[in-house]
């Protein structure tokens, strides 16, 4: 019976970026994956005919340029289309735009307050610092802090010597920063509500956080971060839906001699003396190899797929107090024309882009007080995309695909499971929303998709349905994700790895976990890595 | 006046609460010649007690959990009055509606009465990791907070000291330290216990004082912050001090005179005298001018450089990171004359004299906590209640008690106003109150209802925030009150901060007062 070299469990993106740098390196790779298709959370399914939809994740930023180029992306027809702005509505019937150009956007700012217009020069050069400084942490392995190993020490040494580099103030800046409440951060400089919650909505998505929770200031990075075709901060579609990103990456892995199953999924991971051996399906099958990198969140592969008599008991608990509780839902909703923004001058370029309903902080707290206390909110923060506006490969010509990212949704209802009547109610909810700003939206729609928390878990495997694997809290950041002790990518039980998003840096379709643990996995073989480009700061 | 007239005084101290007053002892007991002006008839600041109804007394602050060692020591507190022996330290209650209390004894819970025995084993065990948790971030707390520009020696052995505590935790205690160090509070007590008043305590002193909710990531901080302070040698100790704060405060002043210190008392700074850069000395509302070799203030820093000094002297950027300093209270103050002690459910005789905690559970006060981000009062706030009357009965007439109790959460800027709202705070008060002591509403004599806008007014404490300014991650250390002024100095030449608003904060800890005054010596601080 074969035995590979590594195998892959889950095709998310970072199990398929993890396995194409290996393969790379020579291995012999086999990537398993529970569902029919590929892709995770960064998939593109067509659900009604005609239609695609970027069902889980839908907008692409954060992918790291020096995986799209190590991997030759573009060429196994990785195509990302930027888009210009978004626009905030707001209740008195008018809007706030977003431009990328910053003297445009500046000027849009001023048709609400001079004072912030003007702070807005001083907030974009301020977050583009702090941007600067953690950036190159992504694509980073976090040091051990309590390790006396010189690679922990020389990169505790790097770490101190930028923090040192940025100068006194800047330092004093930069740790505030860190812990900051996005709401607190954006009252230093802006005194208009829908400004405030404009910016603000960075800081939150995707996360168990309301923006007055401190430490919401740094999850803003995350979001702006990101960089298109050397464009720093902007936000594209990937053509053809985000499975654009995973097919591309499963070609690219494929043309490198790996393999992918489908439908095959992992009921445990087997160990042998400690060591992993492979993995057993769930008709029973065995597949045995010399590495197991699990791309699955870390609850899911040292819970469910590792029996828990093989870790100590530290590394247990701490697993088990991993929080991961979901936040948002996803409607995905196909539609015979184009909905009407009656608030939007005509040909307006913001429909192109991001279109927002909260217009104040105070909302968007409102909403995540509904989810603290065990319901979805009433009142809910979305992020509304049309990708078709620009990609027409996603619908029927003059139809449109739109996706509804919303929060906040709760992993259970009052602390029961969810029914399909919550699920119903919960997209009843959010579409009477779209409504007040689209008029006559309700008829134009020709199927839905709603994704809880529930559904999350159930296809994509996320536990409780959080989209990062994992809150981006401090207590999980760094050195502290997923657990103290076992940041590196490595877990207990030799030659068994974790690659996903429950890993530094964390969530977003970005690559960088796959790609770190590729890097170290590689250092654990003695392996060469020189087809793995080096991390390049661009702001 | 000119610079060439004759400087009378070696240094001025504005405000005589506990920081000032400690201050000035400090700089006395060197041979420096130091005026404390405070504004108002009585020194003390919020410690002072007043009567608020005729025959009872009560003093804002009605609580001392953390005054240092060092200061107790220095100034020889003991002698000059100042009494910290155990007869007076008490445990804390927490209260509940329906079932029994649950009584932590001794010092902040070395015993735990009315949980049951697994209960009282987890607890054992949090309670020591908060402990030593507590202890590695002591040293940080009671030193000057290490400066980013290049680090003296003394700055450099206080971060070597927490190292140095931090290796000898073990490895597996200090990842935990590193990974728990910015938790909130309620994910924190639900690693580690079951019982919710227990949990609901410990989020409630960890908010407490706070724009934080138990939910709030650093949360946690908060109740490190309560368990560095000691008395009498007890980490986590607390006493409901006999004669009110105000007893305290009279030590604390004694303890200035006996070293030489003159205090004058109605007299309001209206400016510092700012000259080629360098502050000079202070005038009066009066008109009157006062001289001196420095002026240390312990007033908030936003009145210290926003009023007093004025923006012109001060560079835009420091100007704004003082205006951005967060300062909004969130925690109003109540003061009732009662005709008898009430009697609190369940809550057996001898621990009537404990500190009564109302917080039933974390998400009791993260429910409490929500309306305040959006300037509404708890419709059911938490509480933290004293009877100071049962440990000093001369508080209250014969017979008669006072209650103290600090009320969470009340927003500062209320969006009704407090003209509208008082009465209905004071009613939701009172009816939760009533719920946990039965009866007490009908035996209410007088009350005083202190809202964060009546606390600023009374106790000139911008925001009624008693910690001068947020406790929260980004305020604190060297941020604290803003850079540039981090270190008890200012940007002015001659002018020093020695109040609250300074690192590590306030509470009647008496370090800022400390550290500024040796920072102004020019020694180690």
């Amino acid at each position: 019976m074969k035995t590979w070299d590594a195998i892959v469990v889950g095709a998310g993106h970072n199990g398929l970026v993890n396995a194409c740098y290996l393969q790379r390196a020579g291995l012999d790779v086999l990537v398993v994956e529970k569902n029919k298709w590929i892709g995770g959370a960064a998939v593109s399914r067509s659900l009604t005919p005609g239609f695609l939809y970027s069902n889980c994740s839908y907008v692409c930023s954060l992918f790291r340029p020096e995986i799209m180029r190590d991997l030759d992306l573009p060429r196994f027809g990785l195509q990302v289309i930027s888009y210009e702005g978004g626009a905030v509505f707001t209740r008195d019937g008018d809007y706030l735009a977003n431009y990328r150009d910053h003297h445009a956007h500046r000027r849009e700012f001023a048709r609400f307050s001079k004072k912030d217009a003007e702070a807005y020069d001083r907030y974009a050069r301020d977050v583009t610092r702090q941007c600067r400084f953690i950036q190159p942490l992504l694509m980073r392995t976090a040091p051990d802090p309590t390790s006396l190993k010189p690679r922990d020490i020389g990169e505790l040494v790097y770490l101190a010597r930028k923090f040192a580099g940025l100068g006194a103030r800047e330092m004093a800046d930069t740790m505030r920063f860190w812990t900051m409440s996005i709401s607190d951060f954006l009252d230093e400089y802006f005194e208009t509500d829908v400004i405030k919650a404009n910016l603000s909505l960075s800081g939150i998505i995707g996360t168990a956080l309301g923006p007055m929770s401190p430490g919401t200031a740094y999850v803003l990075l995350h979001h702006y971060m990101g960089e298109v075709d050397g464009s720093v901060g902007a936000w594209g579609y990937a053509r053809g839906g985000m499975g654009a990103v995973t097919q591309a990456l499963a070609d690219s892995f494929r043309a490198s001699g790996g393999t992918i199953r489908t439908q095959a999924e992992v009921e445990e991971i087997l160990v042998k003396k400690g060591q992993a051996a492979g993995v057993v399906l769930s008709d029973g099958e065995e597949i045995h190899g010399r590495m197991v990198i699990s791309n699955a969140d870390v609850k899911r592969t040292f819970l469910k797929l590792v029996d828990e008599r093989e870790l100590p008991e530290i590394f247990l608990r701490r697993v088990r107090n991993f929080r991961m509780r979901g936040s948002s839902g996803k409607l995905n909703i196909a539609l015979d024309s184009m909905p009407e923004f009656p608030a939007l001058p005509p040909d307006s370029p913001c429909v192109r882009a991001d279109l927002h309903f909260t217009d104040t902080v105070e909302r968007m707290e409102r909403a995540y007080d509904d989810w603290k206390a065990g319901r979805w909110s009433a009142d809910p923060f979305l992020d509304v995309v049309i990708p078709t506006t620009l990609d027409p490969t996603m619908a029927p010509p003059g139809k449109h695909f739109m996706s509804v990212f919303v929060q906040y949704c709760p992993p259970k209802v009052e602390g029961r499971e969810w029914t399909d009547a919550d699920r119903d109610a919960f997209a009843e909810t959010v579409i009477s929303q779209i409504v007040d700003y689209s008029p006559g939206f309700r008829d134009r729609i020709v199927h839905m998709e709603v994704r809880t928390p529930r559904e999350l878990e159930a296809e994509v495997g996320l536990t409780e349905g959080n989209i990062f694997q994992g809150e981006l809290t401090f207590d999980q950041l760094l050195f502290n994700r997923p657990v103290p002790g076992y940041a590196q990518y490595r877990s207990p039980i030799g030659g068994l790895y974790i690659c996903g998003s429950s890993t530094h840096p964390g969530g977003g379709v970005m690559g960088a976990p796959g790609r770190n643990a590729a890097l170290e996995i590689l250092r654990d073989l003695k392996r060469g890595t020189s087809h793995m480009s080096p991390a390049h700061d661009v702001i | 006046m000119t610079s060439s007239d004759e400087t009378r005084w070696d240094a001025v101290v504005i405000g005589g609460g506990h920081n000032g007053l400690v201050c000035a002892a400090f700089l006395g007991r060197v041979g420096r010649k130091v005026l404390v002006l405070e504004a108002e008839e009585q020194i003390g600041g919020a410690g002072r007690t007043h009567e608020f109804a005729p025959g009872f007394r009560v003093s804002m602050a009605h609580l001392l959990n953390r005054l240092h060692p060092e200061v107790v020591k220095a100034l020889e507190l003991e002698k000059h009055g100042l009494d910290l022996s155990p007869a007076h330290q008490v445990p804390t209650v927490a209260l509940s509606s329906e079932g029994k209390p649950l009584i932590l004894t001794g010092a902040y819970g070395e015993g735990l009465e009315g949980a049951d025995a697994s209960e009282k084993q987890a607890w054992a065990e949090v309670r020591a990791q908060l402990f030593r948790y507590a202890d590695i971030l002591k040293p940080l707390l009671a030193r000057r907070p290490p400066s980013l520009d290049g680090m003296d020696l003394a700055a450099s052995s206080a971060w070597a000291m927490t190292g140095l505590s931090l290796k000898r935790l073990g490895r597996e205690d200090m990842r935990d330290f590193l990974r728990v160090l910015l938790m909130n509070v309620a994910d924190f007590c639900d690693e580690g216990l079951q019982d919710d008043r227990l949990k609901g305590l410990l989020a409630f002193d960890a908010v407490l004082g706070s724009h934080l909710g138990p939910r709030s990531p650093t949360s946690l901080l908060g109740l490190y912050y309560r368990l560095a302070g000691e008395l009498g040698g007890a980490p986590g100790a607390q006493l409901v001090p006999a004669g009110g704060t105000g007893a305290v405060m009279a030590a604390v002043r004694k303890a200035a005179e006996a070293a030489g210190v003159t205090i004058r008392t109605s007299a309001v700074a209206a400016k510092v005298f700012v000259e080629k850069g360098r502050a000079t000395g202070v005038m009066l509302d009066s008109g009157e001018d006062i001289r001196a070799g420095k002026v240390i203030s312990a007033l908030n820093p936003a009145t210290t450089f926003l009023e007093l000094v004025g923006p012109q002297h001060l560079d835009t950027g420091f100007v704004r990171r003082v205006s951005n300093i967060r300062m909004k209270g969130d925690a109003a103050k109540l003061h009732l004359a009662l005709e008898r002690i009430p009697a609190f459910n369940g809550l057996p005789q001898q621990y009537r004299n404990a500190r009564l905690v109302i917080a039933s559970s974390t998400d009791y006060v993260e429910r409490a906590f929500n309306p305040a981000k959006h300037g509404e009062f708890s419709p059911e706030p938490a509480m933290e209640i004293t009877l100071p009357s049962i440990g000093d009965p001369s508080l209250a007439p014969t017979g008669a008690s006072v209650l103290s109790a600090t009320i969470q959460y009340a927003p500062y800027l209320l969006k009704e106003g407090w003209v509208a709202g008082k009465p209905k705070l004071l009613e939701a008060v009172l009816s939760v109150l009533e719920r946990h002591a039965p009866g007490i509403r009908k035996t209410i004599l007088h009350s005083e209802l202190l809202t964060p806008a009546d606390i600023e007014a009374r106790y000139r404490m911008p925001g009624g925030h008693w910690h001068h300014g947020e406790l929260q991650a980004d305020q604190m250390l060297m941020s604290r009150p803003v850079f540039g002024a981090e270190g008890y100095h200012t940007p002015l030449p001659g002018l020093f901060l020695a109040g609250s608003g300074s690192h590590p904060g306030g509470g009647i800890f008496g370090v800022p007062g400390m550290n500024a005054a040796r920072r102004v010596l020019g020694g180690r601080a």
